[in-house]
């Protein structure tokens, strides 16, 4: 049975696990074809800055993965208009394209789910 | 002292006890607190308010994974892992705010 699963992302990369731990389980979401969406909210909307480059901190830059979500069916990414003006951020600073979304859209999607997970 | 910070000002109230308890000195933002030291950020005010009192600086290593290095604000400076240690070799003590 399709259930639909909503992950909420509101870590920052790099400081936490969170931030890939989260990427690990949509994948696995995807892989057993559930309708999933992705929410970057607070701190979260940092994982999708564009630029990164990780090389003197010695860990994988795994921005990049979140361009090819799309063919793995995962294309219900949404980010918070509040926490990007919050952070100094546009949707154009982001790696991959999104929809963004105002707190009542949000809220409405929240609510419309069977499982919410939280990162 | 130096002060040395690794919790995003967004997330953690860490800055604002810094700005309320540390007098002179150094601010060295390392991990997710250097995005307190980028343009746009809300806790820019913050920032600026410990900037009137201790020398701020950036840890470059971290900006850069975070694709932050080209949203700096003026007048904060970054040091890489060198300069890190040189900040600890030159204050007297140090905190860290974890």
């Amino acid at each position: 049975m399709m259930k639909k699963f909503m992950l909420v992302n509101r870590r920052a990369p790099y400081g936490s696990i969170y931030a890939l731990e989260s990427l690990e389980v949509v994948l696995i979401t995807a892989a057993f074809e559930q309708d999933v969406s992705v929410v970057f909210l607070d701190d979260g909307v940092y994982q999708l800055k564009k630029g990164m480059q990780t090389k003197a901190i010695a860990t994988k830059n795994f921005s990049p993965t979140y361009r090819a979500l799309e063919d793995y069916d995962i294309d219900k990414l949404y980010v918070d208009a509040d926490s990007l003006a919050a952070r100094g951020l546009a949707a154009e600073d982001l790696v991959t394209e999104v929809k963004v979304v105002s707190s009542s859209e949000l809220a409405e999607l929240m609510e419309q789910q069977d499982v919410v997970l939280s990162f | 002292m130096l002060h040395i910070l690794n919790k995003s000002p967004l997330e953690k109230p860490a800055l604002d006890t810094v700005v309320r308890l540390a007098r002179s000195g150094a601010l060295l933002l390392i991990e997710d607190a250097v995005y307190a030291a980028t343009r746009g950020n809300s806790a820019e005010p913050k920032l600026r308010e410990a900037m009137a009192r201790l020398k701020v600086y950036a840890l470059m290593p971290d900006l850069q994974a975070r694709g932050m290095a080209d949203r700096l604000i003026d007048g904060v400076a970054t040091v890489d892992y060198e300069g890190f240690v040189d900040l600890v070799a030159e204050q007297p003590n140090c905190q860290s705010w974890l």
